[in-house]
């Protein structure tokens, strides 16, 4: 390791917050090691010959007198072979390294494994592990930033491209032939008006900065994430933004896992910012297990983890939502198609204010301080669909989870984020208390993709914008129809109205419940979403239909489909949905029986034309 | 080893706080010893140091401290305990010091009381079924070892009978493993701590106990320090010992107002209802020291219990603990004033590991349905119950007529029971199905017909 160039020493400590003098040569954003440990800190503001340091690690002990080392270089991720699977804390340290490193140490008394300790420094990616790299360029060839030199199987999910990175080009004087190389063997030399670049399997990126790119586009697919209510009601497009927000209980982390587990993206990039230790445990201890769909192959393979714990130091925390979307976007410019989960980015907010309130920063709304709006815009803003510097397509999709105190969506970080985001799922504290998961409210959320997704689903099923909107337009109805119902109960209510109330039911009974522990039902095919909601539309159509025929209500509502409706979603799984074209064939057979009662002489065609166009 | 200087220059008395100057040397985080004039010793902690100033947090409040005569020494290091085995049967005051009249712990093992974050690759996630013996929570709101599950309260409810009837009741389906109770008074009355020394004394766990008060006359800032202290211990017996550790925690409003009253005299700026914004990473230190860990064969389990001022469950302390613990036990005035003992409230409380340490092998297999199905069947009974309110019961359809009165004989007969009363599991679960029989068959859309056809019990045509 290069010798420190720039030194200086403590003069005072407050938490994490530490002031240093004689760094004259240091800038904004640089890395600092403080204290005997060597601690790891950034240089989050410069006063004259003052240095202000916010500390990435415990730092009970420092005293003012103590030494500051700086190399002059940006907080910084190691991106290269051995990323996936990984679990790392907001600085890049990797968690089982460190847990093997901890081995032999005693820490709080007792030799323990099972503590982060404070100071210790492990490489994110192991140096010595040799991938199976083969170059796609020979040398002679003239190649530019983003050009792929060459490519290494990093899991079997993942191809890993070798890039060459943003800023050199030139001419490839020297390539390794195929074979095994560490991320430290020197791979390829780029020479441009004598300018020599030496490149290697892994690279340094700083995590403030975007990784560039050639353009953004607008997004057009769906990421496609089995989860019905989002899927059918509230698409988010890849390389598109949505946040969740929700109050204590009412399922972020459950919504968030089952995103990771069953979205159709790339790569997973799960950040566990400022949460609960155990469930970075259930995704470590799920995902070896759990096996991609359209692979065979394990979930781990093609999701890498931040893990920054509540009980982690506070200032990692606000770093650690830059270390994962900077991996993210290294992806991306391989030409995949990678989604963030955030969770949560209150706690990442909660971070930045506590620090900024350390610093004695004038505050905004709620003790936060006024750049809060900043920061989040500049986060989401990473996300898109975008032509890679080598002109491939990748995207970056974020979802970020919200923690409002009280569930009460008017506080800052809620409102902040929804001016940055296009999706909003919004979680429902009394879903929640009757257990109907996901809780995502189908009153509060709406999504702006509708539009640019459309054609993927009309493809598949040309009536689908029409299903989609007929099934929401009941579903509002519904909540308007229960304001009377709870003053006057349903009985007073026509019969139009009551099968209205009763239709809803059925959606959200059949349909936007979903149950993320029943091997059928946890992951729902676009094509199963799609028959099943057409045999809910054709029950309300035709019932509709039959109503107006002067068929009592009670007889519509006793047919043996109805209960049977309910249970499709867990009794077929996503590979026999020709027996939901069986079952809807049944449906109507048996409407129709019930229409020779009230003998309509003649069928108006009520499933196509008549529904509202109106976008909800 | 460092020479310990002594500083008599105080700069000013603050709350809890004292300014000393013309420090060298200090550490952030140091351990402080203060002498007043009379020679009485007290202990604190360094929360801000520049060259010139160390801003030191009394333990014991600064009452009686004066700005000249009060002499100040600096040890280079944090507030360590000793942990040992021989601190179960014990009494200690707030910050770990004997009080029940027997001599000092002496351990070699000295412990940092702020421990170290556990790493989340080591974690063991909790899976292993703790039965309780109350039905509300072994049946809907399951707790599992390893597990921190708090306890939302109200003034005057009965959190206090429940913790005591889980610390005494508390048991582990598969085996028969060492079990011990850490119980830590934080500001409540002493009739409080009396009662739990009693009730842990009738079912004969004190010996196997260890028991920390800061008791409401004790000074506040000591209240910031006796979780740690306690949880230290706790991490000891787990981890080291092997011993399966149950932590009562009480009661964490308390503690929180501590922490609001240090904020205040540092000058900080509040967040919400004047609490610092960082009580949420200060609880996570508290409450993310539960857990299991890989390959060692004990386990902290946290039972904190709080109060929320006038019931508000969107207040701060209860808010932001509910986002850090898995999940919450909620007690509803509405039930304590109807006589429901204990006044689970059916539908906000919530285990978020029921689901991984049930069902087939663990409890039962229809357990899961049978949970969901009753939260659901509740929630419609509050629905009905509030359209009931309006138009009258008679006006009400037969079917919902059934439901107000599956919904009254849940809580007389799931809900309620003694606090002697210890059910197993099969019982809790039959029980469920007693109360999901009332309802017509077609409405438990939870439950698959496999086992409805087990286990429901078709009416006999009075209803």
């Amino acid at each position: 390791m290069k010798e420190a160039s720039i030194t200086g020493r403590i003069i005072s400590v407050n938490g994490p917050i530490v002031k240093a003098e004689g760094l004259t040569e240091i800038s904004m954003f640089d890395i600092a090691e403080v204290g005997p440990d060597r601690l790891i800190g950034e240089v989050i503001r410069l006063e004259e010959d003052l240095t202000i340091i916010q500390v990435y690690e415990d730092n009970t002990g420092l005293k003012p007198g103590d030494e500051v080392l700086s190399f002059g270089r940006p907080l910084s991720v190691l991106l290269g072979p051995g990323l996936m699977g990984n679990i790392y804390d907001g600085i890049q340290r990797p968690l089982i390294g460190i847990a093997e490193r901890c081995e032999n140490h005693t820490l709080i008394g007792i030799a323990d494994t099972c503590y982060i300790r404070k100071g210790i420094k492990i490489a994110p990616l192991d140096p010595e592990k040799k991938w199976d790299f083969k170059p796609t360029v020979k040398e002679g060839d003239v190649v530019k930033e983003g050009s792929v030199i060459g490519e290494l199987q990093e899991t079997e999910l993942v191809l890993h491209k070798t890039i060459v990175p943003p800023g050199i080009a030139g001419k490839v004087a020297f390539i390794v032939e195929a074979g095994g190389y560490s991320i430290e063997d020197p791979i390829y030399t780029v020479i441009q008006d004598k300018k020599i670049y030496n490149g290697k399997l892994a690279d340094y990126w700083p995590v403030r900065k975007p990784r560039p790119f050639k353009n953004k586009k607008s997004p057009i697919t769906p990421l496609i994430t089995g989860q019905r209510i989002l899927d059918t009601f509230f698409p988010i497009a890849r390389g598109g933004t949505a946040t969740i927000p929700g109050g204590f209980g009412t399922g972020k982390t459950m919504t968030q896992h089952a995103l990771a587990k069953w979205c159709n993206a790339d790569i997973i990039v799960y950040i566990g910012c400022g949460e609960r230790g155990n469930e970075m445990t259930e995704v470590l201890n799920d995902f070896p297990r759990l096996v991609d769909e359209r692979t065979g192959r394990p979930l781990i393979e093609r999701t890498v983890m931040i893990g920054n714990t509540s009980n982690m130091p506070v200032p990692a925390r606000e770093v650690s939502i830059y270390t994962g979307v900077t991996i993210a976007e290294y992806y991306r410019d391989m030409g995949y198609s990678v989604a963030v989960m955030a969770d949560s980015t209150s706690r990442w907010a909660e971070a930045l204010r506590e620090l900024s309130s350390r610093l004695g920063d004038m505050p905004a709304e709620e003790g936060f301080p006024p750049y809060l709006a900043t920061r989040l815009a500049e986060f989401y803003e990473r996300a898109g669909l975008v032509e890679t510097l080598s002109n491939e397509e990748g995207s970056i999709t974020i979802i970020g989870a919200v923690s409002p105190p009280g569930g009460d969506f008017s506080e800052p970080v809620t409102q902040h984020t929804t001016r940055f985001i296009r999706c909003f799922w919004a979680l429902d504290k009394i879903l929640a208390d009757a257990r109907h998961y996901p809780s995502i409210s189908w009153i509060e959320s709406y999504t702006e993709y509708l539009n640019d997704i459309q054609e993927w689903w009309s493809e598949r099923e040309s009536e689908w914008r029409v299903l989609r909107n007929d099934a929401m337009n009941i579903l509002l109805e519904d909540n308007r129809l229960q304001q009377i119902v709870k003053l006057v109960g349903p009985d007073a209510l026509p019969e139009d109205q009551r099968f209205i109330l009763f239709c809803a039911e059925i959606i959200k009974n059949a349909f936007l419940q979903q149950n993320s522990f029943d091997p059928k039902d946890m992951y729902c095919s676009p094509d199963k979403q799609i028959k099943l909601l057409k045999a809910i539309m054709c029950f309300f159509r035709k019932g509709k239909e039959l109503l107006l025929g002067g068929l009592e209500l009670s007889k519509l509502l006793s047919l043996d489909a109805v209960s049977e409706m309910v249970r499709l979603k867990s009794e077929i799984g996503n590979g026999e949905i020709e027996k939901i074209d069986a079952f809807i064939q049944r449906l109507e057979y048996s409407l129709n029986s019930l229409k020779e009662e009230v003998n309509i002489p003649h069928t108006p065609d009520f499933s196509k034309g008549k529904s509202a166009n109106k976008d909800i | 080893m460092r020479s310990e200087v002594e500083y008599t220059n105080l700069s000013g008395i603050s709350g809890p706080l004292i300014f000393v100057q013309g420090v060298k040397g200090v550490g952030y985080g140091d351990l402080v010893e203060i002498r007043n004039g009379s020679g009485e010793v007290r202990t604190g902690q360094t929360l801000e140091v520049d060259e010139e100033i160390a801003v030191v947090q009394v333990f014991e409040g600064t009452t009686g401290l004066s700005i000249k005569g009060t002499r100040a020494t600096f040890i280079g290091k944090s507030l360590e305990i000793p942990t040992d085995r021989e601190m179960l049967g014990r009494v200690f005051d707030g910050l770990g010091r004997p009080i029940d009249g027997a001599p000092q712990v002496i351990s070699d093992l000295m412990m940092n009381i702020n421990g170290l974050p556990i790493n989340p690759y080591t974690r063991e996630y909790p899976r292993d079924f703790i039965q309780t013996g109350i039905s509300a929570i072994d049946g809907m709101n399951t707790l599992i070892r390893g597990q921190k599950l708090p306890i939302f309260s109200g003034s005057g409810m009965p959190h206090n009978l429940i913790a005591a009837q889980i610390a005494r009741q508390a048991r582990l389906l598969t085996a028969h493993e060492e079990f011990t109770v850490i119980f830590v008074a934080m500001g409540v009355k002493f009739d409080i701590a009396r009662f739990f020394i009693d009730s842990l004394e009738e079912s004969g766990v004190l010996p196997k106990s260890a028991i920390f008060l800061s008791l409401a006359d004790a000074p506040s800032i000591e209240r910031l320090i006796t979780p740690r202290v306690a949880l230290t211990l706790a991490e000891y017996l787990a981890f080291t010992e092997g011993m399966h550790v149950l932590v009562i925690l009480t009661d964490m409003t308390n503690y929180c107002e501590s922490l609001r009253e240090l904020s205040s005299s540092r000058g900080e700026i509040p967040s919400r209802k004047g609490y610092p914004g960082y009580l949420y990473s200060d609880l996570a230190s508290v409450y993310e020291r539960a857990g299991r860990i890989q390959g060692k064969k004990g386990s902290i389990t946290q039972i904190p219990i709080l109060t929320m001022p006038s019931d508000d469950i969107s207040h701060p302390v209860p808010d932001l603990t509910g986002y850090i613990t898995e999940g919450q036990i909620v007690l509803e005035r509405e039930l304590f004033n109807k006589g429901v003992y204990p006044p689970i409230a059916g539908l906000p409380s919530l285990s978020r590991l029921m689901k991984d340490g049930i069902g087939e092998g663990r409890t039962r297999k229809d357990h899961a349905q049978v949970a969901a199905q009753l939260f659901a069947s509740y929630a419609k009974v509050k629905r009905i119950r509030a359209l009931a309110a309006i138009v009258g019961e008679e006006e009400l359809s037969d079917l919902d007529k059934i439901y107000l009165r599956f919904g009254n004989v849940f809580e007389e007969r799931f809900l309620s029971q003694g606090y002697n009363e210890n059910r197993s599991i099969e019982t809790t679960l039959d029980i469920g199905w007693e109360m999901l029989s009332i309802l017509p068959e077609e409405e438990l859309y939870r439950i698959s017909k496999e086992d409805i056809q087990r286990y429901y019990i078709p009416q006999k045509g009075d209803v």
